[in-house]
């Protein structure tokens, strides 16, 4: 096979592990001047698809934007943003921002680590859900917050923690 | 052919836009608070409501709309009701069954229901009328005779009772003073003496005939809306430059933006003004950097316009790191357009024809309102080919950033916007040299920007006329923490910690007692009692031990641990390093092992010392600004309050009981009636006991988790 034909087939693979849209994306970014510089938003389009990192989305985003897949991956692991492991069904995210922290969210934190038996930045066994810490969420009055997926929990404290899992489908073990 | 000007005041004549002072509009206007804070407060569900009742009455002349936070974030959501010809009422913590009473009664019959207004809530007496009398540096000296003056001839004329006198903030109108404002007759007196406000008391309240020699007529970019401000006590001591549009206008829409002067300021620069006129009118203005190094802004154009080269830019920094700070994001979800604005100044200014708005990722509507601002300002021709029908041209691109503090930093955020990893590199050379793609780049941060298109339009001496000697104009500060009112507060440079913390903020909540103000995040540092009287500005906090930063401002109270405090900045700032450069990764993490060890009750003499040279090093040595400022918390805690580290490390005591490996619980005979409370909750069994006699915890096997504190009632249990 011809080099150009190889650049195809690789190409072919490339495409197909990744969305149409996002696709098409890297093919008008890659012929705007400095296209290279338009990575990250790539990376924010595919994460934001797969809710994740894999190494084959990655290793197809550096073929089709002609990026050395080391630097790909060294850009995705350099900023918090990126996940490279699956989320759960619910993503827990508890505000550890100044007024939060100022207003017990520690606590609150320690309160969800204990009953989902999960570290931050981990899913629980049960794929239920991932925890994560925010640094303020613009809501420092109703601190401190806790967001379940899209909805705000203000004013949490400790033992409200249970009742608003529970919501989830989480069930304490008695 | 119009000319630009005459095209952009065409089209402000055809906005749909009426202001409460607009006496001809026949709408009643309903704007319901839209930002990130009002959305989980609820307000979402308070705007259906709305749409509902709209949909079901059809009433005539009634308009909906949106604005941004208007800063009273303890009180959203924070519903506006304007009826043509009548002053504006806000009302506040809207529930969808407090919109039904409000529909009902005031949208409707014009009938306000005074129990949930903002007046009410915020406690304001039950008064006709509120004079306020500013009390800025230059009216100062003669505030308090004012004050008095007015306060004799109001009891002289049997008034006393329904009008309260109050003191103000600079109202940027220092030319004009002593000012005094009659709320809600919304009429500003000009160069007040104690025997013109007789004159006012007896002429305008007793005879209902204002006095007219003295109303100041002109109008500011920051006066027009001081009626929508109606909680004097929150909003009086403020003065708002950055946030004038804020909670006043649609955020998405242009014509409301025109309405209120919207890029005036730039088509009057790019028609009447050459680029080194807007520099030096910013260079006379006196305005410093928002971003928290407070770098003369004109200075910093200058050396950008000086550069030979066809290509520069201009970036926005919206990236607003600082963990307790919301003012750039509620600044471009309140009024986006004003940053457009802006950048388009500066980039004239420059002779940039490309900008970037660099935002955080997850700054989900800000970045909503800030795409829409941009697709309406090309649509209308104020972006692109030729703007505002001039030769100029210029665009703006949003980059998003992925969640990395350092990238907040100007160098790690060019490297970042290139598609690569945000880590900072040396300056000189600065990128007003070489900045982006190795091309002149002159950053800004969000509040930067928002105050050009105002120092534009009302002149670089007002602004200048604006704060203290070395800092010129306002600060945007987000008050949280352990105070009564949290928000956006926009203070006049120079005014004190202790103005913002108890006169703005309301003081400590639940009566406990003040121990801290944490200004600068992360690079800042906590502020004791005796520093309250510190004004607000660069050098001052400076001297104080702490920074401005970018405007985070967190109160802490009795209930907090210093040394915690200082643990969570620098497990923060560890945390984000990026690892370039040896003093920051290996020094930040070396002292939080430190720290962590105190706060276990495993410190030892000559920590704090450890402490204070690890600092030391770092400071000096780090690549960057994350790297320098990193110890700053630490240092400024071991400064004001190094009792605290002390009790930890010698007596293995932390005064706050925040520390819970240092706390030791016992029961109280004397106190303890042995109902068994304690014991049920208790994690381990570790508390032995019969009913109705003394329950004894076993001290060696307690977690210190702290149940039996909390279950028991009779307060038997101690915690030391
Ligand atoms: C670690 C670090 C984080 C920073 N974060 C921000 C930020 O979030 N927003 C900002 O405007 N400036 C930030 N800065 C300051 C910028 O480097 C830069 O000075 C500023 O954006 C310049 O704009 P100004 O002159 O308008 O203040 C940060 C600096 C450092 C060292
Ligand atoms: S000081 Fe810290 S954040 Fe800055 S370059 Fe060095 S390691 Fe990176
Ligand atoms: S709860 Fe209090 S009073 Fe009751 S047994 Fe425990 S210590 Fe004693
Ligand atoms: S602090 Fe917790 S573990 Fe210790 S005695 Fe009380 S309930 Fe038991
Ligand atoms: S610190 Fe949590 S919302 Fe601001």
């Amino acid at each position: 096979m011809m080099v150009s034909e190889l650049m195809k087939v690789e190409d072919d693979k490339a495409r197909a592990s990744l969305p149409e849209a996002i696709v098409r994306y890297i093919e008008s970014v890659r012929s705007c001047e400095h296209g290279e510089s338009y990575l990250i938003a790539v990376l924010h389009k595919v994460q934001e698809h797969f809710g994740y990192l894999d190494m084959r989305q990655m290793s197809a985003v550096s073929q089709l934007m002609q990026i050395p897949s080391a630097k790909v991956t060294g850009v995705a692991s350099f900023y918090h943003f990126f996940t490279f492991v699956p989320r759960g069904k619910h993503k827990l995210a508890i505000c550890l921002g100044t007024a939060c922290f100022v207003k017990g969210a520690g606590q609150v934190l320690d309160k969800i680590k204990e009953l989902l038996r999960v570290d931050v930045g981990h899913t629980t066994k049960d794929q239920l859900f991932s925890l994560d810490v925010a640094r303020c969420v613009g809501a420092c009055a109703l601190a401190p917050v806790l967001i379940v997926d899209e909805k705000v929990y203000a004013n949490v404290k400790p033992d409200d923690v249970a009742r608003i899992l529970e919501e989830y489908g989480f069930a304490a073990k008695k | 052919m119009a000319t630009p000007m005459e095209q952009l005041l065409e089209r402000r004549r055809n906005a749909k836009f009426h202001l409460f002072r607009d006496k001809f509009s026949a709408d009643v206007r309903i704007t319901v608070g839209s930002a990130t804070c009002e959305n989980a407060a609820g307000s979402e569900a308070v705007r259906r409501r709305f749409q509902e009742l709209l949909d079901q009455h059809k009433p005539k002349h009634v308009v909906i709309g949106n604005v941004g936070c208007s800063g009273k974030c303890d009180m959203e959501p924070v519903v506006l009701i304007v009826r043509p010809g009548e002053l504006p009422v806000k009302y506040v913590h809207m529930t969808p069954e407090r919109v039904d009473e409000v529909f009902a009664e005031h949208v409707l019959n014009g009938r306000q229901v005074e129990k949930y207004t903002m007046r009410h809530e915020a406690g304001m007496p039950a008064a006709d009328r509120v004079i306020s009398v500013c009390e800025g540096a230059h009216c100062r000296a003669q505030s308090s005779e004012i004050q008095k003056a007015f306060r004799e001839s109001l009891a002289a004329a049997g008034l006393a009772e329904k009008v309260v006198v109050t003191p103000s903030a600079c109202q940027g109108l220092c030319a004009a003073g002593p000012v005094a404002y009659v709320y809600p007759d919304d009429v500003m007196y000009q160069h007040v003496t104690p025997e013109v406000a007789a004159r006012i008391v007896n002429e305008h309240l007793v005879g209902d005939r204002p006095c007219s020699d003295h109303i100041w007529q002109e109008s500011r970019v920051t006066n027009r809306f001081a009626p929508l401000y109606s909680d004097v006590y929150f909003f009086g001591k403020q003065l708002r430059i950055t946030l004038r549009n804020c909670g006043v206008i649609d955020p998405e829409s242009l014509d409301e933006y025109l309405a209120v002067r919207g890029y005036e300021a730039a088509v009057t620069a790019m028609t009447t003004m050459t680029p080194m006129d807007v520099i030096n009118a910013i260079t006379k203005s006196g305005l410093r950097g928002r971003g928290g190094g407070g770098f003369p802004t004109g200075v910093k154009w200058n050396f950008a316009a000086s550069q030979a080269s066809d290509t520069k830019y201009i970036i926005c920094n919206a990236d607003e790191g600082d963990p307790g700070a919301f003012m750039d994001r509620s600044t471009i979800e309140g009024d986006p357009h004003t940053i457009v604005e802006g950048m388009i100044l500066a980039g004239y200014a420059i002779g940039a024809k490309r900008g970037f708005v660099y935002i955080r990722a997850e700054y989900s509507l800000a970045i909503k309102r800030i795409e829409k601002a941009i697709e309406d300002a090309r649509a209308a021709g104020f972006l692109g080919k030729g703007i505002f029908g001039t030769a100029c041209d210029f665009d703006i691109e949003i980059r998003l950033g992925a969640g990395a503090f350092v990238c907040g930093e100007e160098t790690a955020l060019i490297h970042s916007i290139e598609g690569e990893r945000g880590q900072p590199r040396p300056r000189p050379p600065y990128p007003a040299v070489i900045g982006l793609w190795g091309k002149p780049t002159v950053i800004n941060n969000v509040e930067t920007m928002a105050n050009l298109p105002a120092i534009l339009l009302d002149g670089p001496e007002w602004f200048a006329s604006i704060g203290t000697a070395r800092s010129k104009g306002t600060k945007v500060f987000a008050l949280a923490g352990k105070v009564k009112n949290t928000g956006l507060v926009e203070v006049p440079m120079g005014t004190t910690l202790r103005q913002v913390v108890f006169d703005v903020g309301g003081g400590i909540l639940n009566g406990k007692r003040f121990k801290a103000v944490q200004t600068g995040g992360p690079a800042g540092g906590c502020m004791p009692e005796s520093a309250l009287d510190t004004p607000v500005d660069y050098d001052s906090l400076m001297a104080a031990g702490s920074i401005m930063g970018s405007g985070g401002m967190i109160v802490i109270d009795e209930d907090s641990c210093m040394v915690d405090m200082a643990r969570y900045f620098l497990d923060f700032t560890q945390d984000e390093s990026c690892g370039k450069c040896t003093p920051c990764r290996e020094g930040t993490k070396r002292m939080l092992e430190i720290l962590n060890r105190i706060t276990s009750g495993r410190g030892v003499e000559g920590d704090v010392e450890k402490l204070l040279r690890l600092g030391d090093t770092i400071k000096k040595t780090s690549l960057c600004g994350l790297g320098q400022a990193a110890p700053n918390p630490v240092l400024s805690t071991i400064n004001h309050f190094r009792a605290e580290y002390d009790a930890h490390i010698r007596e293995k005591r932390c005064q706050a009981g925040v520390c819970t490996a240092l706390l030791s619980y016992t029961i109280d005979p004397e106190k303890c009636v042995g109902c068994g409370a304690c014991a049920k909750k208790c994690p381990v069994n570790c508390i032995k006991g019969q009913p109705k006699s003394v329950y004894v915890i076993d001290g060696v096997r307690c977690i210190r988790c702290g149940n039996c504190f909390k279950a028991c009632k009779f307060n038997a249990v101690q915690r030391k």
